[in-house]
């Protein structure tokens, strides 16, 4: 149950638009993570609205919260009050840095979590500013670690009966997708850098990725005991009459720290020119038919097209009534063999559910409920 | 202290991030997580980097000490004959059992669904690969420092006038760890209810794009395909990473709204700043490079902590671009003590991250990384009841290498 203030969930104006046309009720953003839920409208700044926030709380297992720190204590709901309501409730709040500490009031966004993250200073092209991922990460990786918090809760609680509290960090959930950039500087006072296209194993710099006939694959040099998977790739070029040199190379013995820098570049070249006469689709069937370790640098039409989604059932067609027709939304991913899940409804429009739940769960009459609404309180 | 997960046996088969992390996550809670390696397969993630005091060693490396704290670590030869009934008393013993094998891989050994639900019925499993378990391409082996391509990052990340470059990191290894805890809570949960085990298939290309909904989106309802922008944001101006005073210092900007343009205009106190055109949304929209320009060369005559202080006092969104070492030097993370610096028999006194979460009745515990078979004894003899004799026959013959 979503709970989004009268006026509705600044989320919703959030691009990108259904068909463009910038709407409250044509976010696609604010759709992608809003599926499935049912979504009710009420003023917490209100004694009426507090009061029917405790009730529903009363009835809930799990209460999520994304206010700024303080905000629901300064209104009397934070998780104490509310768990005098209800000792079993779990309840998690997700924001930037914390509940409290030194930067706990600092405001931030996507850019700015991933800054003190750590994860934005290692992503870019060495000669330009750090460059964060064209969506919005930081928050992604807050909400699926809190979740992940919320089932390790439900599960004390199915065996205790208590509920508990959860303190989430974005700033904390960043820093755990940056690999090792953290234990770099603990363990040998190393500071990684970003790379642009290339990656480096230990002090070698090696490509990733290359352009191709239509568009970009990712591909790596690999030798000795995944030697074989570039070997694959030679032995088709060799075929084609593309190998020059790279046919004498023994993929599966050379130690790439003893190869030069000129070495490796002249090599990347053959296989540059190798890419470019193929497109991505040629170059990743052949890729799988062979063994080859090589991805197409894939575009949101690729991802649609990819026959690997399709086998698996990935993508949802979800009813959107007042628009006529579905839309097609990725999946979840993961397979259960037990029981079925993943998105049941669109996400809800402002106060969709309100008189469902309010007067069907809570009780209220229909006039009551004409009485919040003109009062502004839903 | 009471750890949530308490009771809870976990069999790790497993190499590199994706199930380790889910392990190690499930392990700080309370989980027993026993990982099963061998002499001859350790988890490559021993030969990475960095290493303690840069000397490589399989029990000496940080990417290895990073996903695999608070675990058990056995040693046992997958290949030997008498390794059998040793895995099968290690599976009756476990709730849940974590595989990442490549696709393939675990029915070579016989530890595939089946076997596994012959052996425990209510047994659950769940198995995490790059593209999953079923369709034409889950047999092609991947890393996520390309798979990264595949989900879409590669081409969403970077300057439009160059080529993409993707995250310089096994980006898309750092969503399935939390699918899978959450996966295997369920499960158990289910199990509870129903005494039922089940077999769960996660592909990590599919939680790569579970991160770019709104981009798949784009495309599905408007047809339109996303493409790189750097680091600009539709509605917000400015908004980028700024140079500051040092070397390769950089500080985060974002300014969301006229009044806080305001405060950033005063704060710079130059008369640029004052522009009117500058005052509205659209104006510094339209004039975003050159307001860039501008707010270089004034952030370059301060530190990037400078900055980041100056512009969030004022109430501005502002951020220090953090590199490996100001994260150890974060006041932030300092007191949430995200850092826990445990010894580790090989690599002394070194540093591992605490969950991003914090209960308030189930702390999380953290212990270091296991050396490869450390705990053989304790799980063969004390968890599994062998008894001396049958320990020192097996070890002797080789079945615990």
């Amino acid at each position: 149950m979503k709970i989004e203030p009268p006026q509705g969930d600044p989320g919703r104006n959030i691009g990108p638009f259904y068909q463009n046309i910038p709407h409250p009720e044509r976010s696609l953003f604010w759709f992608s993570y809003n599926s499935g839920k049912r979504g009710i409208t009420l003023n917490l700044e209100t004694e009426t609205g507090k009061g029917l926030l405790r009730q529903l709380a009363r009835k809930a297992d799990v209460v999520i919260d994304s206010f700024a720190p303080g905000y629901l204590a300064s209104l009397g709901l934070d998780y104490p009050s509310l768990a005098e309501e209800n000792p079993r409730l779990v309840m998690v709040s997700i924001t930037p840095f914390g509940q409290k500490g030194p930067y706990s009031e600092f405001k931030s966004c996507d850019l700015i979590n991933l800054a003190l993250g750590g994860l934005l200073y290692i992503c870019g092209d060495a000669d330009r500013p750090p460059v964060r991922i064209t969506a919005e990460q930081s928050y992604l990786h807050g909400a699926l670690q809190a979740a992940t918090a919320v089932m390790i809760a439900l599960y004390y609680r199915e065996q205790t009966g208590e509920g508990q509290y959860i303190d989430v960090s974005i700033q904390e959930a960043v820093l755990r997708s940056t690999m090792v950039v953290q234990h770099f500087w603990d363990l040998e006072q190393v500071v990684q850098r970003r790379e642009g296209d290339k990656t480096f194993r230990g002090n070698i710099a090696t490509r990733v990725v290359f352009r191709c006939k239509d568009g970009y694959v990712a591909w790596r040099i690999f030798t000795a005991q995944t030697g074989r998977r570039t070997k694959a790739l030679v032995d088709w070029m060799v075929e084609e009459n593309a190998a020059g040199e790279l046919s004498q190379v023994k993929w599966e013995e050379i130690d790439m720290a003893l190869v030069s820098p000129e070495e490796i570049d002249k090599w990347e070249e053959r296989f540059s020119s190798f890419f470019l006469l193929h497109n991505k689709r040629e170059l990743y069937r052949e890729a799988v038919n062979r063994g080859i370790m090589l991805y197409t640098v894939n575009t949101a039409e690729d991802i649609l097209n990819d026959p690997q989604l399709k086998s698996r059932g990935f993508w949802k067609h979800v009813e959107h009534p007042e628009f006529g027709v579905p839309l097609v939304y990725p999946g979840v991913p993961l397979i259960y063999t037990e029981v079925t899940f993943g998105i049941k409804c669109r996400a809800p429009q402002i106060g969709e559910h309100n008189k469902d739940i309010y007067c069907g769960e809570l009780g209220l009459l229909e006039e009551q409920l004409l009485a919040l609404k003109q009062s502004n309180i839903i | 202290m009471e750890k949530a997960l308490e009771g809870v046996k976990v069999l790790e088969l497993s190499l590199l991030i994706t199930i380790p992390l889910a392990g190690e996550c499930l392990a700080a809670c309370g989980a027993t997580v026993i990982k099963v390696e061998s002499s001859a397969r350790a988890d490559p993630g021993r030969n990475y980097v960095p290493n303690a005091e840069k000397k490589p060693g399989l029990n000496r490396c940080g990417f290895f000490a990073a996903f695999n704290a608070n675990k058990y670590s056995i040693s046992l030869n997958l290949n030997h004959p008498k390794s059998k009934e040793i895995a099968v008393k290690l599976v009756s013993w476990a709730d849940i059992v974590l595989e990442n094998f490549s696709p393939g891989v675990a029915e070579k050994w016989g530890l595939d669904y089946e076997n596994l639900s012959q052996i425990k019925p209510e047994i659950i499993m769940i198995r995490a690969s790059s593209q999953g378990q079923t369709g034409p391409h889950a047999h092609h082996s991947g890393i996520g420092t390309m798979l990264q391509g595949l989900s879409g990052f590669t081409h969403l990340t970077g300057w439009p006038d160059r080529v993409p470059i993707g995250v310089s990191t096994a980006y898309t290894d750092f969503m399935g760890p939390y699918y899978t805890v959450m996966a295997a809570i369920g499960a158990l949960l289910y199990r509870q209810r129903t005494g039922k085990g089940q077999l769960l298939d996660l592909s990590q290309y599919e939680c790569g794009l579970s991160f770019l909904i709104p981009s798949l989106l784009e495309y599905t309802a408007n047809g339109k395909v996303p493409e790189r922008k750097g680091n600009l944001c539709p509605y917000a101006a400015p908004h980028g990473v700024y140079r500051c005073r040092g070397e390769d210092r950089w500080c985060a900007i974002g300014v969301f709204s006229d009044e806080e343009w305001k405060a950033l205009s005063r704060l710079i106190g130059q008369p640029w700043a004052e522009d009117p055109y500058f005052t509205t949304l659209l104006g510094r929209k339209e004039r975003e490079k050159e307001l860039d320009k501008l707010i270089e060369a004034w952030t370059m005559t301060f530190t990037p902590e400078e900055v980041m202080m100056k512009l969030q006092d004022a109430g501005v969104r502002a951020g220090l671009v953090e590199d490996g070492r100001d994260l150890h030097l974060d006041k932030q993370l300092s007191y949430r003590q995200h850092f826990h610096h445990l010894n580790h028999p090989e690599m002394g006194v070194c540093a591992y991250d605490a969950l991003s979460f914090r209960f308030s009745k189930t702390p999380a515990q953290l212990s270091p990384a296991p050396c490869l078979g450390e705990h053989n004894e304790l799980v063969y003899s004390k968890i599994l009841g062998l008894s001396d004799e049958e320990f020192t026959q097996l070890l002797v013959e080789g079945v615990f290498e």
